[in-house]
């Protein structure tokens, strides 16, 4: 499967992706300028992670506004796969593409730590090599992941099945305790309502080998390259 | 021949000389280089360069001493950073540096410059930079401007590895009253590159041009390098203007712009531009390669109008650089940058005379010679006195016995020195660029070097009680403090970086103290064959006459050939058999024991014995590579108790029950050269096999196991619940920052 | 009275956000746009009417808090007494 991992000025999190991708899953991978707004032919499109435009005004702000940005609005409207982790998931709220905002974390720090997380949607591109209630342990490194909507959009979010990944406990309770950052009703990822657009804060990336000492990561990856390869098939299938 | 006075300027005189850093000699020295009285912006440009940040005219007659060779060593001091092989085509590229003066003033901006500056130091080499460390010494928490201080180099350090992607994977934090008027900030980092790959800042090539890239120049820091190396007055206050602003942003495009035009092969040389800007940058580069210069100042990038010669090339904005590029192909290393949104301007030439010629508006704004004024800079060796009471100071100290061990052990957990640092390094990001294997609060932090089975380990250690007290004996027992840290995670070491923290060198005490610190890292270097590859001398840190204690932090680099049998620095398996390795001696000489629970400084420090040391070391790597222990935690301040409580405290407690031959006090001790191991059952046998042949002496002290910590000695028994001794380690540290 | 305070970076120093946003502004097309400074804006209800008294302790916040007067420099605007119209 041919992945795309964007890169804006800033990204730091875009070398990580494309190891995972090409060497740990053995993908076809290729960066993405910014300024260009042809994605190549990718059917999967990464947003890392990373600090674009240095963050400044608000995370993700002004990275949205790139040229690269409009044309993966027209291959998630055309039903292609965009993961946005971390700021690429502020970059996604930014730009429209997910609904919601990020606030700072409520201690007001950055702060870099293992967590887990539960999962809402197992039948997702992202998520079908997990189980439905399957607890993760994924690292989080940001400042800004208090997700936040009005209580009548969230109420929509939840209904709509949109809340893929929630903070919790390693038992998989959803406590306060177990939030890291404020985000409303623990949620750490969402999708789009038609589900090939996820955003999460947390990076699987960082736990996708052995070596590391997890491979919790590994799984959403994995998961959206067997979508992209059956897609293949089944496209050269019908030729 | 006449160079620009402009009007507005002062007069150039002795007494101008002085008020911006140069001596009556220093400046008559200068007169005799030129032929002739300087203008100001010669004035500025010498007391620069020939400040002690950017000359090191202090030290350089001790710094002589380090050993500098080994098999491994590519590069030594004298680069912008050392350069080490590491094994499969790869070579390491680390330095460490100071940003104290900058940091008390204003510490977010401080901390964030001193990351950002080493960072630079290490990519202009060619080295993509995959880590970084801290070591930071703060006053005691309750002293003024102290958690606002903390705070701030906290936030700015993280601000500044966060936002670059480099994750901050280590160093240490430590406290005392002597820090209380001047915090330190050092900042360590490390890069990889490929053999091959190495840049130098070596100008050559006449007609090369000279090409700026980066932020514009704006008025920050000027005279930063001669603050950095003046003592704290209430004048400090006063030089608020000249802090610099650092901007995480341009720097991480910087950082891939540099490294794509690297691969061009269209630059001949590179430098950044840190202490004393575009000064240090251009002459260093000049005077290594033996070449003069031509500077157009009018072409310099100014982020306000109306800078002076005098402003430009002493400005200390950040995140700038200068190179050289073969002439004809500058186009090619320009698009790079611009690409990269990156302002480029070519701002001068190489020439073959020798000389600096600046031009500013159609007029000669300086021109003087370069080689004079860098590699022949003043070099003095300062008188130099032994404490008069040295004596008293080594005079052994009374050591009371604790009433209740578990008592003094609860303590000790609660002190700031010993609480977890959890707080701090959980707002640094240390997992980006997936290599961290071990993190921040083990040993040693442990880095995977990718597409290879080894790993790279580092650490930075120091006690500058010890220092104070045998300032020989504290240079050297860093330098195996660090060795045995990396022998923990099974790390060779293959060289250090230093920064040399110290008061007024021109008292003799000081540089007494620095003396001895340099000779004590030298002999240790030698003995446990540890080069010294690169680092920095931060003098004057002192505030009204208080100096610090010396501090010669060392971070220390090492290669772990095989990453698939790591130990842990935690118990990480009930029924494991726990074995205390080397000697135990009862030696409290500046021993923490004393100082936080009976404020009590006193003695000559333990003994560092360097043989036993190099026969430890030698056998924790060969345990560790022959995948038989599953933990290994170094014996250091604290002593024992400390260190095995510290054991219990993993992700997932995990007590233990051991018997010792300690009693009392002695549970604290700080006898140098031991460590804690723990192994299965099955594999004890061979660990004490192993130990009698290395010549170490081993002990089985127990198994790990429980809730508990249990340990019976001289017919007592301490026993706490893990929990309870990992719950006030735990939130000590926030709860004395008030949080 | 309610006062307003404006915290910004001090003119002669760098302001990396200010400038990353006037950089995007050019892109998104805006262009002749020469500088961007980024602060914070504060509005504060003082209990008190006196104008001078105001002026003071504002002074005294943003001295002792509000503002980093290493990097920042601030203004401030009265808004108007409790009685005025919003």
């Amino acid at each position: 499967m041919k992945c795309g991992v964007v890169v804006f000025p800033g990204s730091n999190c875009d070398h990580d992706v494309y190891h995972v991708l090409k060497h740990v899953l053995e993908q076809e991978v290729t960066f993405l300028w910014h300024q260009d707004d042809s994605l190549q032919g990718c059917e999967l499109i990464v947003l890392p992670g990373g600090f674009a435009y240095g963050d400044y005004l608000r995370a993700g702000a002004l990275a949205a506004l790139s040229p690269v940005m409009g044309a993966v609005k027209r291959h998630a409207e055309a039903g292609g796969l965009v993961l946005g982790i971390c700021n690429g998931f502020q970059v996604l709220l930014e730009a429209g593409l997910l609904p919601g905002a990020m606030r700072r974390n409520e201690n007001l720090r950055f702060q870099c730590l293992d967590v887990h997380l539960r999962t809402e949607r197992a039948d997702l591109p992202f998520t079908r090599r997990l189980k439905p209630g399957q607890v993760l342990r994924l690292p989080i490194a940001h400042a800004e992941g208090n997700y936040e909507d009005s209580p009548a959009r969230l109420d929509a979010l939840e209904a709509n099945g949109q809340v893929v990944f929630r903070y919790c406990e390693p038992d998989g309770r959803i406590t306060s305790e177990s939030n890291p950052n404020g985000a409303a009703r623990n949620i750490a990822g969402i999708c789009n309502v038609a589900g090939n657009v996820l955003g999460l804060m947390p990076h699987p990336e960082r736990c996708s080998e052995a070596v590391l000492g997890n491979t919790d990561g590994l799984a959403l990856f994995a998961s959206a390259v067997e979508v992209g390869s059956r897609h293949l098939q089944a496209a050269g299938a019908g030729r | 021949m006449t160079v620009l006075q402009k009007t507005a300027e002062p007069a150039v005189n002795a007494e101008t000389a002085r008020s911006i850093g140069l001596t009556e000699e220093e400046f008559e020295r200068l007169k005799k280089i030129l032929g002739r009285d300087p203008n100001w912006t010669e004035l500025g440009i010498t007391s620069a360069l020939w400040s002690e940040h950017c000359s090191y005219k202090s030290s350089k007659v001790y710094l002589k001493e380090f050993p500098t060779a080994g098999p491994h060593v590519l590069q030594g001091p004298g680069e912008n950073a050392g350069v080490v092989d590491v094994g499969h085509g790869w070579v390491a590229v680390f330095k460490m540096e100071s940003h104290n003066h900058p940091s008390f003033i204003e510490p977010y901006q401080g901390s964030m410059t001193g990351v950002g500056g080493i960072l630079r130091d290490v990519f202009t080499m060619g080295a993509r930079p995959i880590a970084c460390m801290d070591a930071l010494r703060f006053g005691e928490i309750d002293a003024p401007r102290m958690r606002f201080l903390i705070d701030g180099v906290v936030r700015g350090i993280g601000g500044y590895g966060n936002c670059m992607g480099i994750p901050t994977v280590g160093g240490e934090t430590g406290f005392h009253r002597c820090y209380d008027g001047n915090i330190l900030v050092n900042a360590f980092a490390l890069g990889i590159a490929r053999h091959d790959r190495i840049f130098h800042a070596r100008a050559s090539g006449a007609g090369n041009p000279v090409l700026y890239v980066g932020s514009r120049t704006g008025r920050d820091g000027i005279h930063g390098a001669t603050m950095a190396s003046e003592s704290f007055d209430k004048e400090s206050e006063q030089k608020r203007p000249t802090v610099q602003v650092g901007d995480p942003f341009t720097e991480k495009v910087l950082l891939e712009a540099c490294l794509e035009a690297m691969r061009t092969g269209a630059i001949v040389a590179i430098q950044d531009m840190g202490a004393a800007g575009l000064t240090s940058s251009t002459f260093e580069m000049a005077g290594r390669g033996g070449t003069g210069l031509h500077l157009d100042l009018d072409q310099v990038p100014l982020r306000q109008p109306g800078l002076t010669p005098y402003e430009m090339m002493l400005s200390e904005s950040q995140e700038r650089m200068v190179l050289v590029a073969k002439k004809g192909r500058e186009e090619e290393v320009e698009k790079v940058f611009r690409r990269w949104g990156l302002e480029v301007a070519d701002i001068g030439e190489i020439t073959t005379t020798g000389r600096a010629v600046l031009t500013w508006h159609g007029e000669m704004a300086a021109d003087v010679p370069i080689q004079p004024l860098t590699e022949e800079a003043p070099v003095y060796r300062r008188p130099v006195a032994e404490p008069t009471d040295l004596a008293a100071r080594w005079r052994a100290p009374e050591v009371p016995q604790p009433d209740d061990p578990r008592q003094a052990l609860e303590e000790l957990l609660a002190t700031p020195e010993f609480a977890s640092k959890r707080w701090i390094w959980q707002q640094y990001d240390h997992t980006v660029r997936t290599n961290t294997v071990q993190g921040p609060g083990g040993d040693a932090a442990v880095l995977l070097l990718k597409g290879t089975p080894s790993g790279l380990a580092m650490t930075c250690d120091v006690n500058p009680v010890y220092c104070y007290f045998d300032p020989r004996r504290g240079g050297a027992q860093a330098v195996a403090e660090a060795v045995r840290n990396l022998a923990c995670v099974g790390a060779e070491p293959v060289g250090l970086t230093d920064c040399l923290n110290f008061g007024n060198p021109e008292r003799p005490e000081i540089s007494w103290q620095f003396r001895e610190a340099v000779r004590g890292i030298s002999d240790a270097c030698r003995a446990l064959a540890v080069p010294v590859i690169s680092g920095n001398v931060s003098f004057y840190n002192e505030t009204e006459g208080q100096s610090i204690y010396p501090t010669p932090a060392v971070a220390m680099v090492g290669v772990i050939p095989n990453l698939s049998n790591l130990p842990n620095p935690w118990f990480q398996r009930e029924g494991d058999r726990i074995v205390l390795l080397g000697e135990d001696r009862s030696e409290f000489g500046g021993a923490a024991y004393l100082r936080l629970l009976y404020d009590l400084e006193q003695g000559r420090p333990p003994e560092v014995d360097l043989d036993a040391e190099l026969r430890l070391a030698r056998l924790l790597r060969g345990l560790v590579a022959r995948g038989l222990i599953h933990t290994a935690h170094d014996l250091s301040e604290g002593g024992f108790l400390i260190s095995l409580a510290e054991a219990c405290f993993g992700r997932r407690t995990l007590g233990a029950r051991v018997e010792v031959p300690l009693a009392g006090a002695d549970l604290f001790s700080e006898t140098q050269g031991r460590a804690l191991v723990a192994c299965a059952p099955a594999a004890l046998d061979r660990v004490l096999q192993a130990a009698e042949e290395a010549g170490v002496p081993a002990r089985e002290i127990g198994e790990t196991g429980g809730g508990e910590l249990v340990v019976k000695s001289g017919g007592e028994v301490l026993s706490a619940p893990v929990d309870r001794l990992h719950e006030i380690w735990s939130t000590a540290l926030p709860k004395a920052l008030g949080l | 009275m309610k006062a307003r305070v404006t915290v910004y970076p001090r003119r002669e120093i760098l302001d990396p956000q200010g400038k990353a946003i006037r950089d995007a502004l050019t892109r998104v097309g805006f262009p002749g746009v020469d500088d961007v400074r980024a602060g914070k804006s504060f509005e504060i209800s003082l209990g008190t009417e006196d104008l001078q008294a105001a002026d003071r302790q504002l002074r005294e916040m943003c001295e002792k808090l509000l503002a980093n007067t290493v990097v920042e420099d601030y203004s401030l605007e009265i808004l108007g007494g409790a009685g005025a119209q919003p």
